[in-house]
């Protein structure tokens, strides 16, 4: 079956001629049964160009979205109102960075330099995650974002624990363990606010939940009879759970932990279900989604002028240490 | 590029865990305790460069390893013992 639908795809790519080599097909036939055996498949395995593809650009894209991602809250590393808050965003914003790392670094596996990955990044070829593209205009995004964002991220990512790209798995089983962390100290700082602050810092979390409650939604991708690659991720192993199935998975969660921070979500829609146990909610507005997505976000110019600036200004301190690096090889040759 | 290998605790041995970018063997440890152990999770790290290592071949798998899988005898649940010194 994966043959089937990667020859469309290749025939679309029409990179390739449709006809193989009985080699090839062998190998083919050898890589869908190991995917059908739930076997993990290691970077020198062989493997279909359709599916080392697919990959390339998942992960890399997963890991832009990780830099970028440090941006926003980066944004409120020197206003955070106690040291404690400070210690702590730093050490979540420290831990994106290693994040991206770690999947630039699985990226590479399939054949990629991380050179040529942060160029379709700063050139806009490659995408990152919309959510990035709004902007942190007060102290408690922050805390939404670790709530929400990223607790709708590891909805996402656990079911990539079990991806059939070994490389890929590795480091989302890393990646977990640490996001974890991410969501409660997001929580614990809009608690606070709830629970200790005054009318208008309860107003001001409520505010920022407003606003990313529907973005949050966007982030696990377009509907399921909405997205055709889904189908193929899925037979390969790549995809576990559908976007649908993990969005409502991370509404029923949210709606119980809304109640016991004590703000609403803005979906008049919102309701429970008795029929299939799960919380309704209202139609997702995916123009917003395809414009983010496409470029015209509140802040997708803003964040890769960040990056290219950032990226920029860096080069003359990896210049030095690549010319300190030879210096001291020479002196070690003398 | 560099392979990085870490010590969880004193008495265990050095695993895999990832690879990194540095100019040089120093900054190579630096990083990996930076990217790799921001929360105690090791005693010590390793680096290799990758291109150092040596790996078998992916391709030849079930020919390289599994010479190993009839010779039965060289587990010691092979040997059936009388129950009196079985657990020997
Ligand atoms: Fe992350
Ligand atoms: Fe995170």
């Amino acid at each position: 079956m994966y043959t089937q639908a990667m020859d469309t795809m290749r025939d679309e790519g029409g990179d390739k001629p449709a006809l193989r080599t009985a080699e090839e097909a062998q190998l083919q036939q050898r890589f869908d049964n190991r995917i059908d055996a739930g076997d993990f498949i290691e970077a020198k395995d062989w493997m279909p160009e359709n599916y080392r593809k697919t990959l390339l650009r998942q992960i890399s894209q997963h890991a832009h979205s990780e830099i970028v991602g440090m941006l926003p809250e980066g944004n409120w590393i020197t206003r955070a109102p106690t040291l404690k808050r400070k210690a702590i965003l730093l050490a979540k914003v420290q831990d994106e960075g290693g994040h991206g790392l770690y999947l630039y670094a699985a990226a590479e596996t399939l054949g990629s330099s991380r050179d040529q990955m942060l160029d379709a990044l700063h050139t806009g070829k490659a995408k990152y995650s919309s959510i990035f593209n709004y902007p942190t205009l007060t102290w408690a995004d922050v805390g939404a974002i670790g709530w929400l964002v990223d607790g709708a991220a590891i909805m996402n990512q656990v079911p990539i624990c079990r991806c059939s790209f070994a490389p890929y798995a590795r480091a989302m089983v890393r990646i977990c363990r640490e996001e974890s962390f991410h969501q409660r100290q997001g929580f614990d700082s809009l608690l606070v606010m709830m629970k200790q602050g005054t009318d208008a810092q309860r107003a001001m979390v409520q505010e920022a939940v407003n606003r990313w409650w529907w973005p949050c939604l966007m982030m696990f991708g377009p509907p399921d009879d909405q997205s055709p690659n889904s189908a193929q991720g899925m037979r390969w192993g790549i995809k576990r759970v559908s976007n649908d199935t993990l969005r409502q998975k991370f509404v029923d969660a949210a709606v119980q932990q809304a109640e016991v921070l004590g703000v609403t979500f803005p979906d008049p829609d919102l309701r429970w279900n008795e029929a299939n146990q799960h919380w309704d909610y209202g139609t997702i507005d995916w123009s917003e989604f395809w414009r983010v997505v496409g470029g015209d976000g509140p802040c997708n110019r803003e964040r890769l002028a960040d990056r290219v600036k950032a990226w920029e200004d860096g080069e003359w301190v990896r210049e030095a240490a690549l010319a300190h690096a030879r210096k001291s090889e020479l002196k070690e040759a003398a | 590029m560099w392979e990085v290998f870490v010590r969880t605790k004193a008495g265990l041995d050095h695993k895999h865990c990832g690879s990194l970018h540095a100019a040089d063997p120093k900054m190579a440890v630096q990083m990996a305790r930076d990217v790799y152990t921001r929360r105690q999770e090791g005693s010590s790290v390793w680096v290799v460069r990758s291109d150092q290592i040596v790996a078998s071949d992916p391709n030849d798998k079930d020919m390289y390893f599994d010479p190993a899988e009839d010779k039965v005898y060289r587990h010691p649940t092979f040997y059936k013992l009388p129950d009196s010194v079985d657990h020997m």
